[in-house]
């Protein structure tokens, strides 16, 4: 999108002018949208690179915990649901690359900061999917907090970023369904399946509050994106929203919730919930997750691949533009 | 060739086993082409390669549901490789992205002169269900006709892996047109087309891409058959396993 | 040096009778598989009826720099507007 032109922004932006950047935190904190060729401070588009970056490698690594059970799925139906989703996911780490790249930073670069491990990718990717409820559960749990991270998105005062989480948002509107479609099964199912169900939540539950990232008082820059508006709501805010909505549909499933110290608060008019295991957290973004090792190792081998596909391709067009001028 | 079934089984009914025959060779292709997904080169072909897979899958549902009265799953999931009547082209793995897209413009090339042809059939589900996917595979036939040039006239590298991959799937070509009792008997009812009557028009079509991809046609090999009489290649009982573990492990279950 | 795939802008119609809309973008070597990975991308739910795609290279832009010179000089045209005119209700309206 719109990425002609960009070393002309990069000319202007070395002055960093004071009235410039007045102006422009101005426009952010009228809800207005900032566009690719408009002039922004350098510290708002690398956050924001880092953020979209981010965003895009957290589809594409989370295609593999899903894509592990394409060729399994247990029926027809179930096996063309999954696909599409998983192809949806696909989708969206497209349009979110080209949001990133209008900010200057070209997919190439993008994808070799992720495969160096210079680039971080939801932790929620490190751990495995082990039975069929996994998938279940990640539709249920992981979308579910997904989505809550990402509707506010749609109003990010970066407008290619908005209007791609526009499209990510309607489009993962049957994401989240699907798997609490197939906890349903599984929760009223054979005692095998209940069983699975019952796993699943519990190996679930607690790296998917971790996904809307540290306390807000151990994240430093909470404020000043929620200043730039590329973040709406604070992590603990989104973190209590998502237990209040997901504890009441684990209920309905019949499963029990894996935190003790879960229990209705009336006065805050919410659940109270146990402590995270933040350490565990911080070693996962580290890249010390269960399966953090495979999950990069598919990726640059689908990336290395590939290689010489690009290649041919760039090739084949080179060759016939040099015939059509012969 | 021998056309006797491989159990003696009595004479099944020819149309049931021409719907699994269909229904098999998109069943199985559909989800060798799953195996891609988040695999692929590039986002972009990743997204590609699900379509393909996911029309695919689609066309084995509707094939297999009107095979099993309903059932289609029960018929993907519970039948073992000697049950299954996909020809040997599909089942092929899928290699590099090279080899894939050979076995895909020779499959998707003659299900498309064949849908076409369906869609004439004097049988009402054939019809309505031809009709439909002969869109479908026009599209997989451009596509991977597209790939095939591109890979065929790229690079060095990618000529190479090209004539491998089309060397590779080129020895289950016969078998698409292979007419046995079965389908000679829904042929004499005009219900199934007749294969031979489109080999040449076929041929002319893969060679016609194959010259706009600078590569020779590989040369004639030895047909490998026996597909259509479950008579498979070792890919296809791994396949399987795969596929069907869930449904296999827990008959209890639905899902 | 990127070796990615140029970049083309993707225009959907979304049915008969309406203009083509930006939807996004996508990589493609050339013209024929942009638009295949345009309809493989952006019109996986029925979304469209026809696709362009353009070179994003191909695409000028105006500049935001000159944003004001370009677009506030309409603002005090007000007489382009129907709504700068009075005609009594009476009358019928064409």
């Amino acid at each position: 999108m719109y990425t002609t032109e960009l070393s002309k922004t990069a000319k202007i932006q070395n002055l960093e002018d004071p009235k410039l950047l007045e102006a422009f935190e101005a426009r952010v904190a009228a809800d207005e949208f900032i566009e690719p060729k408009d002039w922004m401070p350098e510290a708002y588009r690398r956050t924001l690179t880092r953020q979209i970056s981010q965003h895009a490698h957290s589809e594409i690594v989370g295609m593999l915990p899903e894509g592990n059970w394409i060729t399994r799925a247990p029926s027809l139906r179930r096996k063309a649901i999954l696909l599409a989703k998983v192809q949806d996911e696909a989708g969206h780490g497209l349009y979110l690359y080209c949001a990133a790249e209008t900010l200057g930073t070209s997919r190439e670069e993008m994808i070799e900061a992720l495969h160096c491990g210079k680039a971080k990718y939801s932790t929620i990717f490190n751990y495995p999917t082990l039975t069929w409820a996994d998938i279940g559960a990640i539709g249920w749990l992981v979308d579910g907090a997904a989505i809550m991270n990402q509707v506010p998105l749609q109003r990010t005062s970066y407008g290619p970023y908005a209007r791609a989480m526009v499209r990510v948002c309607k489009e993962e509107s049957f994401h989240q369904r699907q798997g609490y479609e197939i906890m349903i099964t599984m929760a009223n199912g054979t005692p095998e399946q209940k069983r699975m169900a019952q796993d699943a939540l519990n190996r679930w539950w607690w790296p998917s509050l971790m996904m809307f990232g540290p306390p807000d008082a151990d994240s430093p820059n909470t404020a000043q994106s929620m200043r730039w508006r590329i973040k709406r709501e604070t992590n603990d805010e989104l973190r209590q929203k998502f237990v209040d909505i997901t504890v009441p549909q684990a209920d309905f499933l019949g499963l029990k919730v894996p935190d003790q110290a879960l229990e209705w608060n009336e006065s805050k008019g919410g659940y109270d919930f146990g402590e995270i295991d933040w350490e565990e957290f911080y070693s996962v973004v580290r890249g010390e997750g269960p399966v953090a090792k495979e999950r990069m190792e598919a990726r640059r081998k689908a990336w290395e691949d590939g290689a010489w596909v690009r290649d041919a391709a760039a090739a084949h067009e080179e060759k016939r533009r040099a015939r059509k001028a012969a | 060739m021998a056309t006797a079934s491989p159990v003696d089984a009595p004479p099944v009914d020819a149309r049931h086993d021409y719907l699994l025959r269909l229904g098999d060779d998109s069943l199985i292709l559909g989800q060798r082409l799953g195996e891609w997904c988040g695999h692929a080169p590039v986002l972009e072909v990743d997204l590609s390669l699900a379509n393909l897979s996911l029309d695919l899958i689609g066309q084995a549902t509707h094939l297999l549901e009107e095979a099993g009265a309903g059932d289609g799953d029960k018929l993907a999931f519970h039948r073992d490789v000697l049950d299954f009547r996909n020809c040997l082209l599909v089942e092929q793995p899928n290699g590099d992205f090279a080899r894939t897209m050979a076995r895909h413009l020779l499959f998707s090339t003659w299900q498309h002169m064949l849908f076409q042809r369906l869609a004439r059939s004097s049988d009402r589900f054939l019809v309505e269900f031809a009709s439909k996917a002969v869109k479908e595979v026009a599209y997989h036939r451009e596509l991977s006709s597209e790939w095939v040039i591109r890979l065929g006239d790229g690079t060095e590298e990618s000529a190479q892996r090209m004539t491998e991959g089309l060397d590779w799937n080129w020895r289950f070509v016969p078998e698409l047109f292979e007419v046995d009792e079965t389908l000679q008997a829904l042929i004499d009812r005009r219900i199934a087309p007749d294969p031979r009557e489109f080999e040449d028009e076929y041929r002319s079509a893969i060679a016609a891409v194959l010259a706009e991809a600078k590569l020779e046609g590989p040369a004639d090999q030895r047909p490998i058959l026996g597909g259509r009489r479950g008579h498979h290649s070792e890919h296809l009982g791994h396949v399987l396993a795969v596929m069907q573990f869930l449904p296999r492990t827990y008959p209890d279950a639905t899902w | 040096m990127s070796h990615d795939w140029p970049l083309w802008e993707v225009f959907v119609r979304t049915k008969g009778g309406l203009s083509h809309r930006h939807f996004g973008s996508v990589h493609a070597p050339d013209a024929e598989l942009a638009l295949r990975h345009a309809r493989d991308t952006y019109t996986r739910r029925q979304e469209g009826v026809s696709i362009w795609v353009v070179p994003s290279a191909a695409i000028v832009a105006s500049d935001p720099e000159q944003a004001g010179e370009l677009f506030e000089p309409a603002a005090d045209k007000i007489y382009r507007h129907p709504t700068f005119y009075d005609i009594p209700d009476e009358v019928k309206h064409i």
